[in-house]
């Protein structure tokens, strides 16, 4: 059902990820329920939801750090993507920004003789030239969620998911953050979105998926979605008065 | 008091007039302690992590037993290492009882259990802490262990600095391994029980002083790693 | 800084090991007994014999009965410890061979000199413990033994038979046993105001006494006879045999004598040339 839909969206182009059923347990505990949805091949969805729906919990499954117990999940290439997480909390090492960037390049295995290169193209598109020789966890909230941005796009990622990158900042590193989402976006990344913050969703999202008690209740457009919402739980979440 | 104060100078001019055979006390204690902390560290700390790390059947057993050991006493250690090392005992052939090497062994494995604990907790919590991002990072397994002990270093100068201290202030397992031989053996606690059952306290406090000296330069130094740690690590807002 | 610094500590150890690697040297094993360390017996003759030989002696200085035990486990090439009885079971189990009678000296009986139990001046060694016992008994005085199967607490043990009674039963009372060496005993003895064995060695250079002093001496049982024997190179094929014989040889020779002899602290000779190999009796009567 989902997929002419899709096509529909994306001018034609093969999704990159189409979940089937996927069930996640946690314990005894089922935390997603039968989810069914496509992602596109570029372009930023947003994953809405109440707190406890899934959503995290759904980002580390396809980050491949949870296994489903039922479900399938079809990347286009058969093999997932070059795939990186960026945490709700960010991940600040213990080591001045520069190291923490050079370990990233390390594990995406780039050699040593071409990071210097990378990490200062990575400190340039993210804002942090300035902060190159700072401790990583001397930063502010916002610097250090650049920072994990930039660290998770050392992988060269071909699938980026970010949780809740802004869900502690003020507005000015909000929108620092926002203009660099947009910058990777124009970069042909596809991007998995978590946020609360609905006015945001809004201004990025180019399609929304709606979660609530680990099930998948909306699959839509965005501007659809923010227009008229589909299911009675995404129209009570965007009147704020869903219960979680 | 009359007494205390008499020692103390006495201990100071053994001090500072460079007697020999104390310097190769303290040269030789230091020696020892130091290659045996150095071992412990090499075994232990990949071992605490990979504690830390995998979940296997009988790691809880493991678990509890490195925690038991760490408070072993060093007699019980210098037992069973004697009896290893005697000449009627299963490793006698290498004809290492009553040597530095002897002392070493008995320290080692007096220390391994604490560092392997110690790091095993900090492992834990930096686990906590960079196990998802490691993971996703494709750091996952082995390969962990490298990235966790490198952001452990500052705890970890402290685990080691703790297995330090006890090693260098523990008599029992070297007396009985090292025999306490004189030009050979003698260690700084060990020549302190000798000189006190001799009678001869201000000597013994001599070395009391310089252990005590040792002991301060190991904790400054502790103290120093914690206010680098606090650059590096703890700054999170 | 830091950084160097713990590079530094992590590579002292070899440092150090270059600096004082001495192996090759010729060495013995020597196990004996705290008294003969502490009295600082060793410190004078060992340098004689390894200058006239070239043989370093390693002392591992413990209990008699340590030392024997140490031995028999091959964890030694020559033994020196004083304990006649032991010593012959030592050699007729096959441990020891070439057993001498090298030397002696004697043990004493040192109390507070207020002396709550009146045996200051006493020759009679059985009976000053009775008196002892009976003071303690009434919880005037402490009898601190050694209690760790050295030789010394053989000996006492010996008087205590002689004097027809078994403190052990009233132990932790007036009898206390400190388990340790001679030296921590007479600390713990200078502490507590306490009576106890000592061998006149260990008493002459213990330099801890505060008001501890000599009350009973020159009995005929206090004698201390002292004994050397090789290690049986058939059990344990290890042993540095020509060394070890050749320091037992050395100890029972003239020039070792004259070494025993010629030690005195605060000019008291402590030991006293007494060789005899072979079959010896036990002999009680010696000064
Ligand atoms: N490690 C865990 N152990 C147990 N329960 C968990 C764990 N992680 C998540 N859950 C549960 O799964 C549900 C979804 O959590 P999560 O995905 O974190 O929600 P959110 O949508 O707010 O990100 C919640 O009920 C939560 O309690
Ligand atoms: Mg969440």
């Amino acid at each position: 059902m989902p997929v002419p839909e899709l096509r529909l969206l994306t001018g034609g182009e093969t999704p990159l990820l189409v979940a089937e059923g996927l069930t996640v347990r946690i314990g005894d505990h089922p935390v997603l329920e039968g989810l069914d949805f496509t992602l596109p091949p570029s372009g930023l969805t947003v994953l809405l939801g109440p707190n406890g729906a899934g959503k995290s919990v759904l980002l580390r499954t396809l980050q491949g750090l949870l296994a489903p117990v039922a479900g399938r999940l079809c990347w286009r290439d058969g093999d997932p993507p070059r795939r990186a997480l960026v945490f709700q909390r960010p991940v600040a090492l213990r080591r001045r920004v520069r190291a923490q960037l050079a370990f990233a390049l390390s594990c995406a295995g780039i050699p040593r003789r071409a990071r210097p290169a990378r990490i200062a193209e990575l400190l340039e598109l993210c804002d942090l030239a300035p902060l190159a020789r700072r401790p990583a966890r001397r930063l502010s909230g916002g610097e250090q969620q650049r920072l994990a941005i930039a660290t998770a796009l050392a992988l060269d990622p071909g699938f980026l998911m970010l949780d809740e990158p802004t869900a502690s900042l003020d507005p000015a590193a909000t929108l620092a953050v926002e203009r660099l989402l947009a910058r990777i976006r124009r970069r042909g990344i596809p991007l998995l979105l978590v946020t609360h913050d609905v006015h945001q969703a809004r201004r990025l999202a180019d399609r929304v998926l709606f979660l609530h008690r680990g099930r998948l209740r909306e699959e839509a457009p965005a501007t659809r979605f923010f227009t008229a919402p589909a299911s009675p739980q995404a129209r009570a979440y965007l009147e704020g008065r869903l219960l979680p | 008091m009359d007494e205390l104060a008499r020692a103390f100078g006495l201990a100071l001019g053994l001090l500072v007039s460079g007697d020999r055979e104390l310097y190769g006390i303290v040269a030789l204690s230091l020696e020892v302690s130091l290659a045996a902390t150095l071992i412990a560290c090499l075994l232990g700390m990949p071992a605490g992590m990979a504690l830390a790390l995998f979940r296997f059947p009988g790691r809880r057993m493991l678990v509890v037993a490195t925690s038991a050991l760490m408070g072993l006493p060093p007699v019980v250690v210098g037992l069973f290492v004697y009896l290893l090392l005697s000449r009627a005992g299963p490793l006698g052939a290498l004809g290492l009882l009553y040597t530095p090497a002897a002392m070493v062994i008995a320290q080692t494995v007096l220390v391994t259990p604490i560092v392997t604990a110690l790091t095993r907790e900090l492992g834990e919590s930096l686990l906590a802490e960079y196990g998802d991002f490691l993971a996703a990072m494709g750091r996952r397994g082995l390969r962990a262990i490298p990235t966790l002990l490198h952001e452990g270093r500052h705890a970890l100068v402290t685990v080691a600095l703790a297995g330090f201290g006890r090693a260098i202030a523990e008599v029992g397992a070297v007396m009985m391994v090292g025999g306490n031989i004189r030009h050979v053996t003698r260690v700084m606690t060990t020549a302190i029980a000798l000189e006190t059952g001799k009678g001869e306290i201000a000597l013994a406090l001599a070395l009391g002083l310089v252990l005590l000296t040792v002991a301060l330069a190991v904790n400054a130094l502790a103290h120093l790693t914690r206010l680098r740690e606090a650059e590096l690590a703890h700054a999170r807002a | 800084m830091i950084r160097w610094m713990y590079a530094f500590l992590a590579i002292l150890p070899l440092l150090l090991g270059a600096v004082r690697a001495d192996a090759g040297e010729r060495f013995i094993v020597l196990q004996s007994t705290t008294s003969t360390q502490n009295s600082g017996l060793f410190d004078y003759i060992l340098p004689k014999f390894e200058q006239a030989t070239g043989i370093q002696v390693r002392v591992v200085a413990v209990g008699t009965g340590q030392a024997l035990r140490n031995a028999a486990r091959g964890d030694g090439d020559v033994v020196l410890v004083h304990s006649p009885a032991d010593e012959a079971r030592f050699v007729a189990e096959g441990h020891g061979i070439l057993h001498c009678r090298v030397f002696y000296n004697d043990f004493v009986i040192v109390g507070p000199n207020l002396d709550p139990a009146g045996v200051g001046g006493l020759r009679d060694a059985a009976e000053a413990l009775r008196r002892i016992a009976a003071a303690g008994r009434e919880g005037r005085v402490v009898f601190l033994s050694r209690g760790d199967e050295s030789g010394t607490h053989k000996k006492e043990r010996a008087l205590w038979r002689a004097a027809g009674l078994d403190p052990t039963a009233e132990s932790g009372s007036w009898y206390r046993e400190a388990g340790a060496g001679m030296g921590a005993t007479l600390n713990m003895a200078a502490g507590l105001g306490a009576y106890t064995l000592t061998d006149r060695g260990t008493w002459l250079s213990f330099a801890n006494r505060r008001d501890l002093e000599v009350l009973v001496e020159g009995d005929p049982r206090l004698f201390n006879p002292y004994g050397v024997m090789v290690v049986n190179p058939k059990r344990h094929p290890h042993v540095r045999f020509a060394e070890a014989k050749a320091f037992r040889d050395w100890l029972i020779s003239e020039a070792g004598q004259r070494a025993v002899a010629s030690y005195r602290v605060h000019g008291v000779q402590l030991f006293h040339p007494d060789v005899r190999c072979g079959d010896m009796p036990t002999p009680e009567a010696r000064p």
